[in-house]
């Protein structure tokens, strides 16, 4: 059997193996060069990966059902941001928008509809990602997303390390003794939602729901889990997932 | 203008240098900054190291570090670093290290470059040797020029904006309520990109008209139509429109040519307000001429102290039309004057004309020409050398007591140090009180001057001017003679001293105390006109007027080249910051006082207040060394 879909939980060693043979049995040639930039090994110090921030805004939270309709990157690295490099593309979901989901993201059916097919815009985004490590806040959204979307599109799907901000906050606010602490004490559990994680950290607040905005967000607080919690020094197979 | 980089394009455009660049070098700034996060107690710039990037604080605060290690300056969120080593060698000279959890904007030295080069603001405000006071100082100067200020500054608030569906009714009500002249009608994009832009929700409008006040008039009310009938159906043309970067002189122009009364402001696309040729027009004006004329025509006291409100009127429309601290503050002195002549002569009038010849002397902030809204009264009577106690003083009792009370009545309470004319100590002939300024002059120590430093500040108000024009010349004498005399009132001068930091929201005080609020006078301007004072006294002044002052200051070798300049620009950024926090007290219908609490400062202003606080450190320091108590030796001598 072709090792096509791999377990949901993978054991973070596994990823540059699995890089490596998804690049090797690829179809597309598209994915090929994307699977073939690999990852870094997973005792790899932090502080020397290329990283980018990635966000998505989509018509709903369920990849079956749904559809992306924004993608937003930003390039950085332990000590720098780069927004310059930035890229941000709006496309048209193969299903329409609902009312809901105009309202929520702002973005209006009139701009959807000029917007170009993910298709179109892949070869740009695997160029963006390849031989950077992806960071999200919230990893359910962004990779089953991009999976399925390419899946449709190229007929196998993509699978990558992501970095996720909201597990790391998780790991600290909800898996600690402490968290458990405050559980038992019937104490509300602490909100690891992007806007209230980055306040932890002096952060100044954003205006959410802007895909690029986000990103930058999601950069930032990385940036500053890293700094607080970990050390340029943690392995980043400690930390992806 | 990419929506993704609002974040960072508004956050520096609220502050210096940054506040005043054209919007397209903020969109390229913005669009090419590099973030990174500081840890607090993390190194940001470390000595020597090599940076080709200027240094923005987005949010949190750093510690800026001497070669030696010793603490040079902290900075705040809005505040830029890195600039002069930029300018120089690309090496740090100041490392910086995070106090807060910081965020740092990293803009690249090629934009750094090219916004000097195109911006000759930015240039100033960068430069080593025009430091940062100087160029606020020089811009609201330059501020006062409709030709040069944009038309942003005229628009205090966002437009009333309705859909075209909406009722004419509904479209009035809205005015009203919202105490407008105009409202602008909004339909969806059409024919006009131009004015098309999306609101905060994201929705896209197009603005296909403007509805004034005499619309409603013309086209609705004298046309019979219904009050149900849709504003779009009523509207004109396109609306006529401007730049928010336009100036204010073009704003007339376009006014002018189009005979319009209204003009909708637009920030690119987006509507950001509407100027009014009356915003117009009370820019271009200002006049305490009024006052002062209605002053000298009022009849009796009671009719003095009606017009007490006009005098903060009068105040806040200066600072409104960008007046400078010297023309306020002399405006002030001469409406304070004059309700003090006129309080004189209704009081001659019937107490007859006075026994011996007199001068009405003021002392302080009026002396000086500075006077603010919140002052006390501070005055004196020097008689003719004929004067007999026995048989002139209830007369002068009397007169004394008139103006007292009627410039308590007017708004000028009386001196709770008793410095008044109804004080028998200050109501006394030209020999003596050439007595007292020998006496504090030749016999001074820092206790006995305490109370008297405010009589270095005198000019005459009314009378016999030749009076106190003498006892000026005597001090200018004496003063300079008397190394005891200024060191004594340096070391008064000492005894109020500015914030060790000024925060977003505290001041720092020297033994490491948080204060909220900070007494801008006593911790300000007071001790730079104290020390300004004593320079000019040791350099034999006239002058009481403490820019004045520095003029005379400026034509001896006492200070070191440069010095005066940041004493003028200190002194004018913090007698501006008090006048201005006055103005919101005023405009908020409470009684203004010189307190300022720093959470209420605006980023930009706290940056030059910081500023001016250590101009006044720094010449409160060499105050003292250029001052120092005699030895016996020099003082047997003397």
């Amino acid at each position: 059997m072709v090792n096509l879909r791999p377990a949901r939980h993978r054991a973070s060693a596994d990823w540059p193996a699995y890089l490596a043979d998804r690049a090797a049995r690829r179809r597309h040639p598209l994915l090929a060069d994307y699977f073939a930039t690999g990852c870094p090994a997973p005792e790899t110090p932090i502080a020397e990966v290329p990283m980018v921030a990635m966000d998505m805004e989509t018509t709903g939270l369920d990849a079956r059902r749904h559809a992306i309709v924004s993608i937003g990157l930003v390039p950085f690295n332990l000590s720098r941001i780069r927004l310059a490099e930035r890229r941000y593309w709006v496309v048209r979901p193969p299903r329409p928008l609902s009312r809901e989901s105009v309202t929520y993201h702002h973005i209006t059916h009139s701009e959807v509809a000029d917007a170009p097919d993910l298709e179109v815009v892949l070869p740009d985004l695997f160029e963006a990602l390849a031989g950077r490590l992806v960071v999200v806040h919230y990893r359910h959204i962004e990779r089953p997303f991009l999976d399925a979307a390419v899946q449709a599109r190229l007929g196998e799907g993509v699978r990558f390390p992501v970095i996720d901000t909201m597990s790391l906050e998780a790991r600290i606010h909800r898996q600690s003794l402490w968290a458990r602490f405050r559980r038992w004490m019937g104490r509300p559990p602490v909100s690891i939602r992007l806007q209230n994680s980055r306040a932890r950290y002096g952060l100044p607040a954003y205006q959410g729901h802007h895909a690029l905005t986000d990103a930058l967000a999601t950069a930032e607080l990385l940036q500053a889990q890293i700094a607080a919690r970990y050390a340029p020094e943690t392995p980043v197979g400690q930390l992806w997932s | 203008m990419d929506v993704e980089l609002l974040e960072i394009r508004q956050h520096m455009g609220r502050f210096p240098p940054f506040d005043a660049i054209s919007d397209d070098l903020l969109d390229e700034l913005a669009g090419s900054v590099e973030v990174a996060y500081f840890k607090a107690g993390s190194d940001i710039l470390l000595l020597d190291q090599e940076l080709h990037e200027l240094c923005y604080i987005r949010s949190g605060a750093v510690e800026v570090y001497r070669r030696n290690g010793e603490l040079y300056n902290r900075r705040g969120e809005g505040d830029i670093f890195g600039q002069f080593s930029l300018l120089r060698n690309h090496r740090v000279r100041y490392p910086v290290r995070a106090m807060e959890d910081t965020l740092i904007y990293f803009i690249p030295e090629a934009i750094f470059h090219r916004l000097c080069e195109e911006d000759e603001l930015f240039a100033d405000f960068v430069e080593l040797l025009r430091p940062r006071l100087e160029s606020a100082v020089e811009q609201q100067k330059k501020n006062n020029d409709m030709m040069i200020t944009r038309v942003r500054k005229l628009v205090t608030r966002y437009p009333v904006m309705v859909e075209a569906a909406t009722t004419v009714q509904e479209a009035a009500r809205q005015v009203t309520d919202y105490g407008a002249s105009a409202i602008l009608v909004l339909d969806a994009p059409g024919d006009n990109p131009r004015y098309t832009f999306r609101d905060s929700e994201e929705r896209a409008w197009q603005v296909c008209g403007i509805l004034t006040d005499s619309d409603f008039r013309k086209r609705v009310v004298a046309e019979g139509l219904p009050p149900d009938t849709p504003v779009g159906e009523v509207i004109g043309d396109r609306p006529i429109a401007i730049q928010s970067d336009e100036s204010v002189y073009e704003a007339m122009l376009i006014m002018l040519r189009n005979n319009i009364h209204h003009l909708p402001v637009m920030y690119r696309r987006h509507p950001v307000g509407i100027v009014h040729l009356s915003d117009i027009i009370r820019y271009e004006t200002h006049s305490s001429l009024y006052l002062v004329n209605n002053i000298y025509s009022q009849p009796s006291a009671a009719g003095l102290a009606r017009l007490a409100p006009d005098v903060s009127a009068t105040f806040v429309r200066m600072v409104e039309d960008g007046a400078d601290s010297r023309m306020i503050g002399s405006a002030l002195s001469t409406i304070g004057r004059s309700f003090t002549r006129r309080l004189l002569e209704l009081a001659e009038e019937e107490l007859g004309p006075p026994p011996v010849a007199y001068c009405f002397m003021a002392m302080g902030s009026m002396a000086r020409n500075e006077q603010s809204v919140v002052t006390d009264q501070d005055n004196a009577l020097v008689l003719a050398d004929d004067f007999d106690p026995e048989r002139h003083d209830t007369y002068f009792l009397e007169l004394a007591k008139r103006v007292s009370d009627g410039l308590d009545a007017c708004g000028y309470p009386y001196c709770k140090g008793e410095i008044m004319a109804t004080n028998p100590q200050w109501r006394q002939p030209l020999s003596v009180w050439k007595g007292y300024f020998r006496d504090w002059i030749r016999d001074p120590t820092p206790e006995r001057l305490l109370h008297s430093s405010i009589f270095f500040d005198l000019d005459p108000v009314y009378g016999e001017n030749v009076f106190v024009e003498q006892l000026q010349d005597l001090v200018a004498e004496l003063a300079p003679k008397s190394p005891l005399f200024l060191a004594a009132m340096a070391r008064n001068a000492l005894n109020r001293t500015p914030p060790l930091g000024f925060f977003r929201t505290f001041v720092m005080e020297k033994d490491g105390k948080h204060n909220n609020s900070i007494n801008l006078k006593r911790r300000g301007t007071a001790p730079l006109t104290d020390l300004i004072r004593i320079h000019a006294l040791a350099c034999g002044s006239r002058a009481q007027n403490s820019f004045s002052r520095l003029d005379d200051i400026d034509r001896t070798q006492l200070l070191a080249p440069g010095v005066s300049d940041k004493l003028r620009y200190a002194l004018e950024f913090l007698s501006m910051s008090r006048i201005r926090h006055q103005v919101i007290d005023l405009q908020h219908e409470r009684a203004p006082d010189n307190n300022i609490e720093p959470g209420n400062v605006a980023d930009d202003e706290r940056h030059n207040l910081k500023d001016a606080f250590q101009v006044l450190s720094n010449a409160q320091k060499f105050l003292k060394f250029r001052y120092p108590i005699p030895s016996t030796a020099d003082r047997r001598r003397h």
